[in-house]
């Protein structure tokens, strides 16, 4: 009785330590790979590129600056989103239910579309349509990477899904593969950055964040940060029984998204529902198929 | 007197009283308040009095209500028979179904062929969630209907007021439904059964406008094709499996019951609305609102997945049984699909009713516990989300005329009470965590062990859903730069309905592991969902969701104030901009529709098409195997 009361509380302690480590390592992370991949880019440009460092420089100014809203609403979504973004990586972080996590960042990601909505302005109101584009295209393979992982380790929950001693990545290599195609589109980078594209490349003028500035933008950018780490998280799952080629394969994949982002021009919408789709159809539920009939 | 007594038969003192309330608003508003509070009060002491039960029968051994049965049944023939009497002769098939049926039926009764039974009222906990969902949900949407029946004619002045024969048909349909989900022996449920379809009619019908009565035909055949699924199932567990008793045949040997549990849920199906036969229920929007509130949650549709959900015991693990999970399936797919290409709201709601219900069907298929526990939870956050968006649209209708969802831009800036009320009720049909996605996320879980097939269909739906659902809710919440025009001050009574439903949306997450640990655990065993990690993730983010209203109220500082990017110089006062060459010029957004692919017509025929072809493979391997 006392040893289980003492487990219960360990557990919850542990819990608490790891949301914790969570919240102040995982801004600071997910900055420093954001600065990564500015210089890397810089490189494959043949340009010097920004210190490490910049995307927080950038943040800390955006914050300095006179917070500009189009209406009283407006910045409060993007605290939302935020909020909502730090939630799912309390809540896969801190070892909890995998798909929970998953829809606490669809609630994010409907709050940033949300805000781009309430700004009365026709370039967000365009970029709120295709970001829920991109979530139609990538959520069901966010969700079936769960449903994959649980047919693997016989669990939901993040701290269940770690200690497993065969390697998920092994009866899933489908659906690891695209999870990462769905990958660029969570990253809203190119060719899938639809929802976000920038000024001078286009006529979106810099999509849903089209209207916000100071804080409002130094709150989405650091919600990416969160959300970077979130999906790095996921694709370490798949290899978490062996931790360092885990931390090797986030770094390898997290390059290629680099180079992809490169290397690619902007898909139409169209393109990108398809090709997501049919990726999620048949590399994601071919394996489960596959995994089926083996039926290990 | 017992509440099951009761709740059966009072609904038709206030059916019979409203009759004669013609153009009396304030009787009516009295008769309808007061029996719905009694309504109420026998649902919630029904479910009180049976916490701790599992499943109870009640024997009537003399042949009185039986007899009284039969004659309804006779009654009931001989109204759609009367109904018929307008339509022209070439659709002389209509009249000859209820014949068919009808007479199938009570030759059967009167030839005394069927068997003898004695345990008439079967009551467990799937009842009293249904009594729950009908006697609260269904009464909330009756308050709201006196009110709303009043504004309606007051714009509709070419359709004579009968709004008391409405409201009254309302009350009917309560009694239909208590009757329904307490019977058990299946010549009873047959009797209720016939009833909502008439009610369902009356309800389509109202306005009598071509187009109306055109639709109400259409739900009469499309019902009454069930309907003599329904007398099929009776007349060949009668004469096969000997029994018409319906928990003796869900105890029965699956082989030898199958045959009459396929027939009963085909039945509910088509009562549910799934493809082929979601025809009728897109049908029924031509009524006035709270009827297709009704139709869509409390009753009718909810009839059709409760039948099939009493089945379920014999589905598991059958192929037939798979084959309903994959209709159900296919129309969850198909009505999330269509939904997106939708501009007007009921018509939105009417396919998200569909591919919900779907949902459910899909559950019951499957038949484990865990879906069983997962689709009694759909029905109970559908209900109550689904008759709150409906009463909703209804209202924002007698305010400003329309429908349509490109009208509704900025309605939070224009009605803020009705546009905060939508937001919950949009929120609780697909938003975490709010009641249907934590039945989604239920169904996932329960269906992620078995098999490939099924927890894709779920997740690719859920997101079609969340796509047309938030495209909405952003809509909703636009600011407009035009100021704003107070719409509701001319809603009265409705609000109780309004914020009713509103506060049961939110209350229902908030309690639902105490609905499953006092009703649904007992009658299906544990399910992780009510375990207690996941119960406190939910109200944490229950908790962090008041946030967004918190910002709202606190002023914050240091806010300047801009125009939104037009790329142009904005011309205040009107929205615009300048253009090129000093002309001021607008600009205006459309939303994303997508017909391309999610059209009707690109979907439709091949959804009826594929679900024709997935019964009839269901039926012709069943006579095959047997």
């Amino acid at each position: 009785m006392d040893i289980n009361v003492c487990n219960g509380e360990c557990n919850v302690m542990s819990v608490i330590i790891a949301v914790i480590i969570f919240l102040i390592l995982a801004p600071l992370v997910g900055g420093l790979i954001s600065g990564a991949d500015r210089i890397i880019t810089a490189r494959m440009q043949s340009r010097v590129g920004p210190p490490v460092l910049q995307p927080f420089y950038d943040v800390l100014k955006l914050f300095g600056k006179q917070n500009l809203v189009v209406n009283k609403y407006h910045g409060d979504y993007v605290l939302c989103f935020l909020i909502f973004t730090i939630l799912s990586g309390c809540i896969f972080f801190g070892g909890g239910n995998l798909l929970l996590a998953i829809f606490a960042l669809i609630v994010a990601n409907v709050f940033i579309v949300l805000a781009a909505y309430c700004s009365n302005s026709p370039y967000a109101l365009i970029g709120a349509d295709r970001e829920l584009l991109q979530m139609l295209s990538a959520e069901p393979m966010l969700l079936l990477t769960a449903v994959a992982l649980f047919q693997v380790t016989g669990s939901f929950n993040v701290s269940e899904i770690i200690k497993t001693n065969r390697m998920p990545f092994i009866y899933l290599p489908g659906v690891f593969i695209a999870l990462t195609y769905i990958l660029t589109i969570k990253l809203r980078k190119s060719p899938f950055d639809l929802s976000t594209s920038h000024h001078g490349h286009q006529e979106l003028v810099k999509g849903l964040t089209t209207e916000f500035a100071g804080p409002s933008l130094a709150y989405f950018e650091i919600a990416h940060w969160y959300e970077t780490v979130f999906m790095l998280g996921l694709v370490y799952l798949f290899f978490a029984n062996v931790p360092i080629l885990g931390v090797l394969v986030v770094i390898g994949v997290y390059f290629i998204e680099i180079l992809i982002d490169n290397v690619n021009a902007r898909f139409k919408w169209e393109l990108m529902l398809k090709s997501a789709w049919l990726a999620t159809l048949i590399l994601g539920v071919g394996n489960l198929f596959l995994l089926y009939i083996l039926s290990f | 007197m017992d509440w099951v007594t009761f709740l059966i038969l009072f609904p038709l003192i206030p059916a019979v009283l409203l009759l004669f309330t013609k153009k009396n608003y304030e009787a009516q508003k009295w008769i309808v308040l007061i029996s719905s509070i009694l309504i109420i009060i026998g649902s919630i002491g029904l479910a009180v009095e049976q916490i701790g039960h599992t499943g109870g029968f009640r024997y009537i051994s003399s042949h009185f209500t039986n007899n009284l049965v039969m004659l309804g049944d006779v009654i009931v023939a001989l109204v759609f028979l009367y109904i018929c009497r307008s339509l022209p002769l070439k659709k002389y098939w209509i009249p000859l179904m209820v014949v068919i049926q009808y007479g199938l039926v009570l030759y059967y009764d009167f030839a005394g062929k069927m068997p003898e039974m004695n345990r008439y009222i079967f009551l467990d906990n799937l009842a009293v969630i249904m009594a729950l969902v009908i006697g609260i949900v269904g009464c909330l949407i009756a308050v709201y209907t006196v009110g709303y029946m009043k504004k309606y004619h007051e714009h509709h002045h070419e359709i004579p007021d009968r709004s008391h024969l409405f409201i009254a048909t309302v009350f009917l349909f309560f009694f239909a439904m208590y009757g329904l989900v307490f019977s058990n022996s299946i010549t009873w449920i047959y009797f209720f059964w016939e009833i909502t379809t008439l009610c369902s009619f009356i309800m389509i019908s109202y306005s009598k406008t071509e187009e109306a009565m055109n639709n109400a035909f259409r739900a009469v055949w499309m019902l009454l094709i069930g309907g003599l699924a329904f007398a099929m199932g009776i007349i060949y567990a009668a004469n096969v499996c000997n029994t018409i008793d319906l928990q003796l045949l869900l105890a029965s040997k699956k082989s030898l019951v199958l045959v009459p549990i396929l027939f009963l849920c085909f039945a509910g199906m088509n009562k549910a609305a799934q493809y082929p036969f979601g025809g009728w229920l897109l049908g029924a929007m031509v009524a006035p609102t709270p009827s297709s509130a009704l139709l869509h949650s409390s009753t009718m549709v909810k009839a059709g997945v409760y039948l099939v959900l009493r089945c379920s015991p014999i589905l598991q693990d059958t192929d037939a049984g798979a084959i309903i999970a994959l209709i159900g399936g296919l129309s969850f797919l198909a009505g999330s699909a269509l939904a997106i290409s939708q501009r007007n709201a009921k018509k939105v709601l009417a396919y998200s009713t569909i591919a919900n219900l779907g949902l459910i069907i899909l559950c019951a298929g499957i038949g484990t516990p865990f879906t069983l526990s997962a689709a009694l939870l759909l029905i109970i956050f559908h209900a109550v989300a689904k008759a709150l968006m409906f009463i909703s649209v209804g209202s924002v209708d007698n305010a400003t005329g329309s429908q349509d969802i490109e009208d509704m831009y900025g309605l939070c800036y224009n009605m803020h009470r009705m546009g905060i009320i939508m937001i919950i009720g949009i929120s609780g049909m697909f938003l975490a965590p709010f009641g249907m996605l934590i039945s989604k996320m239920a169904v996932i879980q329960a269906l992620a062990l078995r098999n490939p097939i099924f927890p894709p269909i779920v997740i690719f739906g859920g997101s079609l859903m969340l796509f047309f659902w938030t495209k909405w809710m952003g809509y909703l919440i636009a600011i407009t730069d035009k100021k704003p025009v107070e719409y509701h001050k001319d809603i009265g009574i409705e609000w109780i309905g309004l914020w009713g439903l509103a506060g049961l949306t939110i209350i229902s997450v908030v309690f639902y592991p105490y609905i499953g640990k006092l009703w649904i655990v007992p009658m299906y065993g544990e399910c992780p969902l009510f375990s207690e990690g996941v119960q406190l993730t939910i109200l944490l983010m229950l908790v962090m969701m008041i946030l967004p209203p918190l910002t709202i109220v606190a002023r914050r500082r240091n806010v300047v104030f801009t125009k939104p990017y037009l790329a142009g110089v904005n011309v205040e006062e009107k929205g615009e901009y300048l253009g090129s060459l000093g002309a001021s010029r607008s600009w205006s957004f459309r939303n994303y529709y997508i017909e391309k692919y999610f059209s009707e017509k690109k979907l439709l025929n091949a959804t009826i098409l594929s679900s024709l072809i997935l019964w009839i493979l269901m039926f012709v391997m069943e006579n095959v195997m047997s």
